[in-house]
C-alpha cells in the first residue's frame, strides 16, 4: 500500500529522517515508536505531504507521491489526525466532522450560494453520516455542541471522526493516546481495532507502549531520525538496540 | 440548521417591511438605503473575512471600479444601467480573480497591507483619470431605469435596495451551511486540518475574493446610480476600513452581524451630528468600546449570552 525508500528531510544542519525505508501492507495496523525527536511526526508530515522529502521516495499504491500537495493525497484515500490538535474551533464538532467529507461534495461555491433541492439532499445525507460516524467514535453526544465546547479526550476522537469521514484507504493517527487517561486510552484502542476491522490501514505514531504492543501487526522503531528495527511487537520488544534506545545503554548489557 | 425559512431572515423581512411606517420623512428613507447598500457590500466582505478570514482593507476600490464602470458605461458608452453593473461585476471578477493569486499567497498582515496597496492604487486611477473619471470632482452618473421604467423616489429605491438584501444574507446563509462555506470556514479555524480534507485551501481563498468583490461591485453600481454623483472618495481607503469595520463590529462570519455592522457604522455617525468636530470622537470610543467588550463581535456575542441567559 505505502512504501517508503531511503527518505531523508534536513532541516538546516538537523536531519530530522534519515534514509528510512520501510513498506506498510494494506490492511494492517503499523505503528512508528521510537523517544521523543526520533523524526515521527516529521515523518507523518512528510508522508502526508505537509513537507517536502529532502531526498527518498514514498509510493502510494505504487505511484511516487513525494511532495504532492496534502489535498491531491487527500483525494488519492490518505487522511491523518494530529498531535497538536487541528480542531475548527470556529465550527460546531458536526461540521469539523463534515469538513471530513468534503471531496465526496458539491464543492461550488455558488452550488453552495443557490442550495438547490440537491445540495439540500446531498447535506441531509452527509450530516446523518457524520452523526453516524461520531456515535462510532464516541462522541456521539456532542452532535449539538460547537467544537471549542467539547473536552480534550473527545477532540481527539472527533479528528479521528473527520479522517474517517473522508472515507480514506491509509489513516495516520498521530498519537491519538496523548493525554488521555488510562481508560480513554482503552477506548482509543478498541476504536483502532474497529477501524481497521473495517478495512482501513491504519499507520499510528504512540507513545502508549501498551497500546502500540497491544494492536500493532508491525512496528518500526525509530531514533535520532534513523530506523532502528523493524517488526512484529515480540520481535521488537526483544531487540537489545530497542531496549538500550529506552532505557538507556547501561541496561542493554 | 436546514430550515427553508430562516428565522433571522423572516424577522429582518419584518423589520424591512414596519420600517418605512415609522419614517417621518425622506432623509429616514435615504440613511436606511444607505445602510442596505453597505450592507450588501459589509456582507460579501464577510465572506472572506468572516468566513474565510482573509482580511481585506482595500475592498472599497471594487466597490470603486462598480460604480465608476458602471457611470461610464451608461453615459460615455449609453449602455443600459442593468447591462452596465453587469458589465461592471464581470469587469471586478476577473479583475479579483487576476490579483488573488499573487496576492491570497501572502500570510496575515502581509495580505492586508496588499489589499490597502490595492485600494489606493484604484483611488489614484480613479482621481488622475479625469477624462473618463472627472477626476477629483466627480461625475454625475443617470437613475436606475429598466425597460424604460425609472426609479424616481426614495421609497421606489427602498423597495429595490430591501429586496436586493434579502437575496444577499439568502445567498450568504445558504453558503454559510454548504460544503463550500465550511471549506471556507475550516481554513479559517485550522488551515492545516483543511488541507489534509482535501480542500483546496488556496482555490477557495481565491474564490472567496472573487465573490466578496463582486458583492462590492454591485453594490458600487448601485450607489452611483442611487447618490447620481460619485467622486473617488467613494473608493477611498477610509471607505475601505469602514467595510471591515461593519464585519468585525458586526461579528466575523456572521451574516446579520454584517448587515447590523452596517446600520451601525452609517446610522452612528448621524446620530452624532450633534457632537459637531467631537464626533469622529465618540465613533470611534463606542468601536473601541464595542471591541473591548464584545470582543468577537455584537452579534455571535450577544447570541451566546441569550444562549446561556435560556438554559
Amino acid at each position: 500500500m505505502l512504501e517508503i525508500r531511503n527518505l531523508t528531510r534536513t532541516f538546516g544542519g538537523v536531519t530530522a529522517v534519515q534514509e528510512v525505508s520501510f513498506r506498510i501492507r494494506a490492511g494492517t495496523i503499523h505503528s512508528v515508536i521510537g523517544p521523543n525527536g526520533a523524526g515521527k511526526t516529521t515523518l507523518f508530515n512528510l508522508i502526508t505531504g505537509l513537507y517536502q522529502p529532502s531526498s527518498g521516495q514514498i509510493l502510494l499504491e505504487g505511484e511516487s507521491i513525494g511532495g504532492h500537495p496534502p489535498d491531491e493525497l487527500a483525494r488519492r484515500g490518505m487522511s491523518r489526525t494530529f498531535q497538536n490538535l487541528q480542531i475548527c474551533m470556529n465550527m460546531s464538532a458536526l461540521e469539523n466532522v463534515m469538513v471530513g467529507a468534503h471531496m465526496r461534495q458539491n464543492q461550488g461555491l455558488l452550488a453552495g450560494m443557490a442550495r438547490l433541492g440537491k445540495l439540500v439532499r446531498a447535506e441531509r445525507a452527509c450530516a446523518a453520516e457524520c452523526v453516524e460516524l461520531m456515535n462510532f467514535v464516541g462522541v456521539g453526544r456532542y452532535v449539538d455542541a460547537d467544537a471549542s465546547q467539547l473536552p480534550y479526550g473527545a477532540l481527539k476522537r472527533l479528528e479521528i471522526a473527520r479522517a474517517l469521514a473522508a472515507k480514506p484507504k491509509l489513516l495516520l493517527l498521530d498519537e491519538p493516546a496523548a493525554g488521555l487517561n488510562h481508560t480513554e486510552t482503552q477506548e482509543i484502542d478498541v476504536l483502532i481495532k474497529k477501524v481497521a476491522a473495517a478495512g482501513v490501514t491504519v499507520v499510528l505514531v504512540e507513545h502508549d507502549m501498551k497500546l502500540v504492543m497491544n494492536i500493532s501487526d508491525h512496528i518500526l522503531v525509530l531514533n535520532y531520525g534513523k530506523k532502528l528495527a523493524e517488526g512484529t511487537a515480540q520481535e521488537v520488544r526483544a531487540n537489545p538496540e530497542v531496549i538500550a534506545a529506552y532505557l538507556g545503554g547501561a541496561a542493554a548489557h | 440548521m436546514k430550515r427553508a425559512l430562516h428565522p433571522g431572515l423572516v424577522a429582518t423581512l419584518v423589520i424591512l417591511v414596519l420600517l418605512p411606517f415609522t419614517f417621518p420623512n425622506s432623509y429616514f428613507f435615504d440613511v436606511a438605503i444607505r445602510v442596505g447598500l453597505s450592507a450588501i457590500a459589509a456582507i460579501g466582505l464577510n465572506l472572506l473575512m468572516g468566513f474565510a478570514g482573509q482580511v481585506s482593507i482595500g475592498h472599497a476600490g471594487f466597490l470603486g471600479i462598480g460604480a465608476y464602470a458602471s457611470a461610464i458605461l451608461t453615459s460615455s458608452y449609453g449602455w443600459p444601467p442593468l447591462a452596465a453593473m453587469l458589465g461592471a461585476a464581470v469587469l471586478v471578477a476577473l479583475l479579483a480573480f487576476l490579483i488573488a493569486k499573487p496576492m491570497l499567497k501572502l500570510k496575515g498582515h502581509a495580505l492586508t497591507i496588499a489589499t490597502l496597496g490595492f485600494g489606493i492604487i484604484v483611488l489614484i486611477v480613479l482621481t488622475n483619470e479625469g477624462r473618463w473619471t472627472g477626476g477629483p470632482d466627480g461625475m454625475s452618473v443617470g437613475p436606475l431605469a429598466v425597460a424604460g421604467w425609472q426609479l424616481g423616489n426614495e421609497k421606489q429605491w427602498y423597495v429595490l435596495v430591501a429586496l436586493l438584501l434579502l437575496v444577499a444574507i439568502r445567498l450568504s446563509l445558504n453558503l454559510y451551511d454548504s460544503p463550500a462555506g465550511r471549506a471556507l470556514r475550516a481554513l479559517h479555524g485550522a488551515e492545516v486540518a483543511a488541507k489534509v480534507a482535501g480542500i483546496d485551501t488556496a482555490a477557495y481563498k481565491v474564490r472567496a475574493f472573487v465573490i466578496s468583490a463582486v458583492f462590492a461591485s454591485v453594490a458600487g453600481s448601485l450607489t452611483a446610480h442611487y447618490s447620481g454623483f460619485i467622486t473617488p472618495g467613494l473608493a477611498g481607503f477610509l471607505r475601505s476600513i469602514e467595510l471591515a469595520t461593519m464585519v468585525v463590529v458586526g461579528g466575523m462570519a456572521s451574516t446579520f452581524g454584517a448587515v447590523i455592522g452596517a446600520a451601525l457604522l452609517t446610522v452612528l455617525p448621524q446620530l452624532l451630528g450633534g457632537l459637531e468636530s467631537y464626533e469622529m470622537v465618540a465613533f470611534g470610543l463606542i468601536l473601541m468600546l464595542t471591541m473591548i467588550f464584545l470582543p468577537r463581535g455584537l452579534v455571535p456575542t450577544l447570541r451566546e449570552r441569550l444562549r446561556r441567559a435560556g438554559k
